[in-house]
């Protein structure tokens, strides 16, 4: 290309130089670190990827995990109970879900009767999965101002963040889009729930820095337990935020500090035995937080198994459509000179 | 309306009495079957078909959905799950409709960068463009107030935001930005009194698109389809009939971008959403980090990389409606960034500050991203009001070919061409 | 245009095939949006209703809901069961049993129209077949009309012990559910 003038020249080179400036500085653009803490790691599901399907007996075991354990405090009042007789879920027979549900704590509210007044009864295949909190100020009321969260879209409503560089946040999308990634939510779920470790070690150094006690020992200096380090700004020292009264240390947390205690353990809740009358699958703390896990991403997500075996029919479909067109098209084209 | 005569001749007894009282065969014909369309379309020209689509799409599914959604804040995010969990094939249509938000603004900016590239804004396409950059704005209106309807916390949150811009006006006239804000927002904060009107004016939306895009469309009919030459068409080899050849090409388009948009609906519709608005609107909590969806992330980094508050709110509105002067801010004689070097480089950089800025726009307001955010914002407006007027002056284009023909298959044909009238208005000048 | 010396047959085949699949997905993505309008989960789920009728005492009556409309529930006495037994089938106003379980040919006995072994409970469906209204005769007090079952107050509509219409401008006898006793004295409607 010519240059008709030195001032053009330098307009196009300039361009070109701010072009390579700006994708130099993005590669170097610190990794995001909202809220501190590792990156969520990714976990195998069943479900995850464009053929994936939900694993019955997992959401089965999922099911016996909610309903052991965490339904004492959460709801899950968007699902009825006919929905773990359905197909795509748990699929549990519907004599027994129909038991569970007249048998369940938590009963409908119902009403009003021929006095007036509003009364209580057992749950039928059709009314939701109550939790045991009327509404969120008894939630609060029963459990010291925390508010245990309904878990009916809980897998839907968290999505870690991206905590890698600016240069790598595109081909992270790409490779997310390509593989069909949205396992998300469960992945933090899961994190959660296997995230109650103690409150890291920190020593202070003399520029007011606190850095975390590794291998090497602390070194005779004082330690400081902090749940999260806020970095101090213009040169102050940085921030150690102690564990509150009455709040967990849990690494996957966002600010690491949260009200649920650790509330799982291995062997909490009993798994159906095969023959030889050993679990099927281990009662291990990490199954029941695998299992609860895709168990909430089903009640969030219940027809995920139709939805990606359309997909994949969908796509096949449009593929081939796709191709008959384009080869349809240059037939056409072949009428003429192109 | 066009100066290309249909050749439709009705068939039957019947098309020719009907024929003779509402011409509309004849117009559909004219416009959509033997019309001259350029020989050497590529496709980056199918995208017009594409966001048809696109329109109907959005326009049967949204009114299906409104046959199960319900507008109240008690009852919005409710009614919405309930059309995921209990409506038949509602787990497929409403991300079909959500996803296909998406999917329209990817298209509408393909679609607009091909017209920025080949200078399809250019005389005697003025108002075409314009009538695009109104439609573009009744658009993001739509899924502004769209994207409220499930109120979930992004949803409230993103509505308290952007609604609350119009308090800036407060810093010209005391009290008119807070009397506007009320009045939007029908009380004196964000509830579902709110929600409502904006349930009300996004189904009516949607039907002034079709009315702009109507007169897009005969607007496009009268100086026919630029071409990635930047040439008229001057003779019959120039052309093709718009059927079977054209649309043909649209087609395979057409079904291409299915495949992406089945791909998201079928495999992950919950991508390019966020994960906040599973949670229901809280008038007491704000989430940590509030973002509008993807295609109003580059505008969002404008709007907070001006320090001022009413500075912001003109500098986003501005990144809009600049697109309204291109056809006077463009200097270059040439059409096509083909035969553009400089204009060429100016526009890839183009492309990768509106990329930045949607990046940045996703990010928290702090350093470095807010340097880098006014860096791009610059870079944006410059590009407008720096590099087309300026390199149209300096630049020297390459040498154009002589016709499409030539573009085409190497050799000058002439013949009578059937010139759509207006394409001679603006004579192609090197 | 020269078209170009090809087997016409190759060359429309193509472009018919490629069509002919747009088409037909065009139809299958029609389908969902039909659909949507059915009733969904949530009212197929409330399309079964199970009552304990164990509380209803002979004489008594309650009204129950089932898909929306009013279900009539009487444990009739046996002078009203006589009554209904005894009626000659040829002066019936409409001789079809009504009863959804049972083809429309079947006459309207009273057998037809209670089950087996319960003949006392009488279920129905209480929508006047005139134009809709719900007929007094459910609680105590109400009018029954001239034949000792309900009464429509809007146009005056008689039906008697085995909700038959006698008299009145009621084309049909009230409509008998569908309905099976699972246990004793629990039935399933629908």
């Amino acid at each position: 290309m010519t240059f008709k003038t030195k001032a053009s020249a330098l307009i196009s080179k300039s361009f070109v130089a701010a072009g390579v400036s700006a994708v130099t500085v993005f590669a170097t653009f610190p990794a995001q670190a909202a809220g501190g803490g590792p990156a969520i790691p990714r976990v195998e599901w069943s479900f995850d990827g464009p053929t994936g399907q939900f694993d019955r007996a997992q959401l089965q075991r999922g099911f016996q995990v909610y309903q052991n354990v965490c339904s004492a405090c959460h709801g899950l009042s968007r699902l009825s109970w006919r929905n773990l007789v359905q197909p795509g879920g748990p699929e549990f027979p519907e004599e027994a879900v129909k038991a569970l549900a007249k048998d369940w704590p938590n009963k409908i509210t119902d009403g009003p009767n021929d006095a007036g007044e509003m009364f209580e009864r057992d749950a039928l295949l059709s009314d939701p999965i109550l939790g045991p909190y009327k509404n969120e100020q008894a939630a609060r009321a029963a459990q010291n101002g925390a508010y245990p969260p309904d878990l009916s879209l809980m897998a839907r409503a968290r999505n870690p963040e991206f905590k890698g560089s600016a240069l790598a946040h595109g081909p992270h999308m790409m490779r997310d889009i390509l593989t069909g990634y949205q396992a998300g939510g469960p992945d933090y779920l899961f994190a959660l729930l296997t995230g109650y470790t103690d409150v890291p070690s920190y020593v202070r150094e003399e520029n007011g820095h606190l850095k975390p006690v590794g291998a090497e020992g602390a070194g005779g200096k004082a330690v400081e337990q902090c749940a999260s380090v806020t970095p101090g700004e213009d040169g102050k020292p940085d921030v150690c935020n102690a564990l509150a009264d009455g709040m967990n240390y849990n690494a996957a947390f966002p600010g690491h500090q949260i009200a649920m205690p650790a509330i799982l353990a291995d062997g909490a809740v009993e798994y159906p035995k095969g023959p030889d009358g050993n679990p099927l699958v281990p009662a291990t703390l990490d199954q029941h937080a695998r299992d609860v896990s895709a168990f909430l991403a089903w009640a969030a997500d219940p027809h995920l198994n139709q939805r990606k075996a359309t997909g994949w029919q969908a796509l096949l479909f449009l593929l081939v459509t796709t191709v008959l067109l384009f080869l349809g098209k240059k037939r056409i084209w072949s009428r003429i000179e192109h | 309306m066009s100066a290309h005569e249909s050749n439709y001749t009705p068939t039957s007894r019947v098309g020719k009495w009907f024929d003779e009282r509402l011409p509309i065969a004849r117009l559909m014909h004219g416009q959509f079957v033997d019309f001259p369309t350029p020989r050497n379309l590529n496709y980056a020209w199918t995208f017009g078909g594409i966001l048809t689509f696109c329109l109907v799409a959005q326009l049967v599914t949204g009114i299906v959905l409104a046959m199960h959604y319900q507008p109240s804040a008690a009852e919005a995010f409710n009614s919405v799950d309930r059309i995921r969990r209990d409506v038949n094939f509602g787990w497929l249509i409403q991300p079909m409709h959500a996803v296909g938000a998406s999917m329209f603004f990817i298209a509408v900016y393909i679609h607009i960068f091909r017209g920025l590239y080949y200078g399809s804004y250019k005389a005697p396409r003025e108002v075409l463009w314009i009538l695009g950059v109104f439609i573009l704005l009744a658009m993001m209106a739509t899924a502004f107030m769209g994207y409220a309807l499930p109120w979930g916390q992004m949803s409230f949150w993103g509505v308290t935001v952007i609604t609350n811009l119009f308090s800036a006006l407060d810093s010209i006239w005391a009290g008119l930005g807070t009397a506007i804000v009320e009045w939007l927002w029908g009380g004196y904060a964000v509830t579902g009194v709110t929600l409502n009107r904006f349930f009300s004016l996004h189904y009516l939306l949607p039907f002034v698109i079709v009315g702009l895009v109507a007169l897009h469309i005969w607007a496009l009919h009268v100086a026919g389809q630029n071409n990635p030459t930047g040439l008229d068409i001057k003779s019959k080899s120039d052309s093709v009939p718009m059927y079977p050849f054209a649309v043909a090409k649209d087609a395979v388009g057409l079904f291409a971008f299915l495949i992406v948009f089945a791909w998201f609906v079928l495999i992950m519709p919950d991508y390019l959403g966020h994960a906040d608005n599973f949670t229901p609107a809280n008038a007491l909590v704000t989430p940590p980090h509030i973002v509008p969806e993807w295609y109003f992330l580059p505008f969002y980094a404008i709007l907070r990389a001006v320090p001022s508050k009413l500075g912001g709110v003109v500098a986003m509105f501005a990144a809009v409606l600049i697109l309204v002067f291109v056809p006077w801010l463009d200097t270059s004689r040439v059409r096509s960034a083909k035969y553009r070097p400089y204009y060429k480089i100016a526009f890839w950089f183009f492309v990768f500050t509106c990329v930045a800025l949607g990046w940045l726009g996703s990010k928290p307001a702090e350093q470095p991203y807010v340097f880098w955010s006014q860096f791009f914002t610059i870079a944006y407006f410059a590009f407008f009001l720096i590099a087309m007027p300026v390199l149209g002056l300096i630049e020297t284009p390459r040498p154009l070919p002589r016709s499409i023909t030539e573009s085409v298959l190497g050799r000058v044909t002439g013949g009578v061409a059937p010139v759509p009238a207006g394409a001679a208005a603006a004579p192609e000048k090197r | 245009m020269a078209s170009t010396a090809e087997e016409p047959n190759r060359r429309d085949f193509l472009v018919i095939a490629g069509n002919a699949f747009a088409a037909v997905g065009g139809a299958i993505v029609l389908w969902p949006f039909i659909a949507q309008m059915n009733p969904d989960s949530g009212a197929q789920a409330l399309a079964s209703v199970e009552l304990d009728l164990a509380p209803v005492k002979e004489g008594q009556a309650i009204t129950a809901m089932w898909r929306g409309k009013p279900i009539f529930i009487r444990n009739r006495t046996k002078a009203e069961i006589e009554q209904a037994k005894t009626v000659d089938l040829a002066v019936l106003v409409d001789n079809s049993a009504r009863n959804m379980a049972l083809p429309e040919s079947d006459p309207a006995t009273d057998a037809n129209r209670t089950k087996a072994g319960h003949e006392n409970f009488l279920i129905l469906i209480g929508i006047c077949t005139h134009l809709g209204c719900i007929p007094k005769g459910q609680a105590i007090g109400d009018s029954r009309g001239d034949y000792g079952g309900w009464f429509c107050p809007c146009h005056g509509s008689h039906y008697d012990t085995a909700g038959r219409i006698r008299k009145g401008p009621a084309p049909r006898n009230l409509e008998v559910p569908p309905y099976t006793f699972v246990g004793d004295t629990k039935i399933k409607i629908g």
